[in-house]
């Protein structure tokens, strides 16, 4: 096998034939039963982490608005990646699987996307903004 | 039928069929969840400024079920380990251990944290009408620190005071009995006082808020003429700088009590759905996540029992349960994943 980290792919075990007995099987599973609870640890500390964060404010540090949103996603995106990337086995996973995501990915980001689109108004130009008066045609 | 391919990979796509079935199930759900959390951004980017609330929602509570859920998906992918090793008190532990962590997330969920937010009240200030309440509002403060302006009192619901002349007695005397409330005459003219506390069964505050709009009951002649709230420590004391960023621990309403006229509201509602956008997409996306929870519970419930499709299959062959733990644990971290961004969304920013 390309990847130790693909058992679910092993071929059928025989209960008859293996049992309590598969040493290979024994070795590497109990290697993951730490990177699991390992993750897990860190998964909660990045939980703590990002409500302390949310109790800093940033726009007053940085300057402008939204930076308390942007530092809260990026937290968000590396805890969601560590539950992918080891708790979902994505980390050496099928090339079918990934691309499954790369297009879950393209079509989410589209569908975001066209939800902002919005405040653009980029066919007629005719959108009346409050918030982006700047954006206002009409004046 | 035998379903092909549900140990064995197939061969073209390297894969068990359960597995790939998931992987697709999971990518739906990603849009669907998606359209809701567009619909957050929409809603929040579109919200006037006041208009969104912050720290609304219990830190603590939610910090622990978030810690609640990443435990349970550390559980599951041991209970998976545990199969794959062939130990199956040890997967039955880590698996029941997963079932409980996922019964508690929901316990906490609707035994606590929505009926408490049922039980609170606000009410959103007119703009012509802001200056008047400025006591509970401290508007010119926030200006001077160029802070968002607070258009909503809220608190728990005291009183609400009736306005039924004695020709419509019969009315009113039957739009208390269809609310089963009672009522005290008031000290003013032709007025009369619903009182709540002891007098009245408990959920009475969502109930009165639900009258369509704040100025007319159900009931013509009956009229709402003003809601007597018990303050939240935001509107007690509005220029204290400690209440222009949300508060880590949960503060109860205060004692001070403050009338606000419905003549001079905007919308007024118990902290539901109708209450704001921010609530709206608040219940549809945790109720919607909830209902993800018990599924989840409900699919493990099963693959944990004694039954042909759960621990007994173990016996049959072990490769098979191992694969539907793995299929259900896939399912589980992404509601895990989910809850990683709701948790900060709305608790927190």
């Amino acid at each position: 096998m390309s990847d130790s980290h693909a058992p679910s792919t092993e071929t059928s075990h025989a209960p008859a034939a293996h049992g309590e007995h598969d040493d290979h099987g024994h070795a590497a599973h109990d290697m993951h039963l730490g990177l699991y609870l390992g993750i897990g640890a860190t998964l909660l500390v990045f939980t703590l982490i990002t409500v302390a964060l949310a109790y800093v404010d940033f726009d007053k540090m940085l300057g402008g608005h939204g930076w308390n949103i942007i530092v809260a996603m990026i937290v968000a995106t590396f805890k969601v990646c560590l539950v992918g990337a080891i708790f979902m086995h994505l980390k050496g996973e099928k090339k079918t699987i990934w691309r499954f995501l790369y297009f879950t990915v393209f079509f989410v980001a589209g569908l975001f996307l066209l939800t902002l689109l919005h405040y653009a108004d980029p066919i007629y130009g005719t959108g009346y903004n409050h918030h982006w008066p700047a954006a206002d045609v009409s004046k | 039928m035998q379903i092909p391919y549900e140990v064995q990979a197939r061969p073209d796509t390297g894969l068990y069929n359960a597995k790939l079935g998931i992987w697709l199930f999971l990518a739906s759900e990603v849009m669907l969840f998606g359209g809701l959390f567009s619909a957050y951004i929409f809603l929040r980017m579109g919200a006037d400024p006041g208009y969104w609330p912050h720290g609304l929602l219990n830190v603590p509570v939610g910090t622990f079920n978030t810690a609640v859920l990443i435990a349970s998906s550390v559980t599951v992918v041991l209970s998976w380990a545990s199969l794959k090793m062939r130990k199956l008190q040890q997967y039955k532990l880590w698996m029941g251990i997963t079932i409980a962590c996922g019964v508690v997330f929901l316990g906490v969920k609707l035994l606590y944290e929505w009926p408490q937010k049922f039980h609170h009240f606000g009410a959103f200030i007119k703009p012509a009408a802001l200056e008047k309440y400025e006591p509970y509002l401290g508007n010119q403060h926030l200006k001077e620190k160029k802070l968002a302006p607070r258009v909503e009192i809220s608190g728990h619901l005291h009183e609400v005071i009736i306005d039924a002349s004695k020709a419509d007695k019969a009315k009113f005397d039957a739009f208390l009995k269809e609310h089963h409330l009672t009522a005290e005459p008031d000290h003013h003219d032709h007025a009369l006082t619903l009182v709540k506390g002891k007098h009245l069964t408990p959920g009475v505050a969502e109930k009165l808020p639900m009258i369509p709009s704040a100025t007319d009951a159900r009931v013509s002649g009956v009229k709402i003429v003003a809601f007597e709230v018990g303050l939240d420590p935001a509107n007690a004391d509005p220029t204290n700088p400690e209440n222009e960023r949300p508060h880590f621990k949960f503060k109860p309403p205060t004692e001070t009590l403050a009338r606000v006229e419905a003549a001079d509201i905007e919308s007024a509602s118990a902290f539901a759905p109708k209450h704001s956008p921010y609530f709206a997409v608040y219940f549809t996306i945790t109720g919607l996540h909830g209902l993800h929870v018990l599924a989840g519970v409900i699919v493990m419930l099963y693959l944990w029992l004694p039954i042909k499709g759960g621990t007994l299959l173990y016996k049959k062959n072990p490769e098979h349960l191992a694969n539907r733990v793995e299929t259900v644990g896939l399912f589980w971290h992404f509601v895990d994943l989910v809850w990683i961004f709701v948790f900060p969304i709305f608790y927190l920013l």
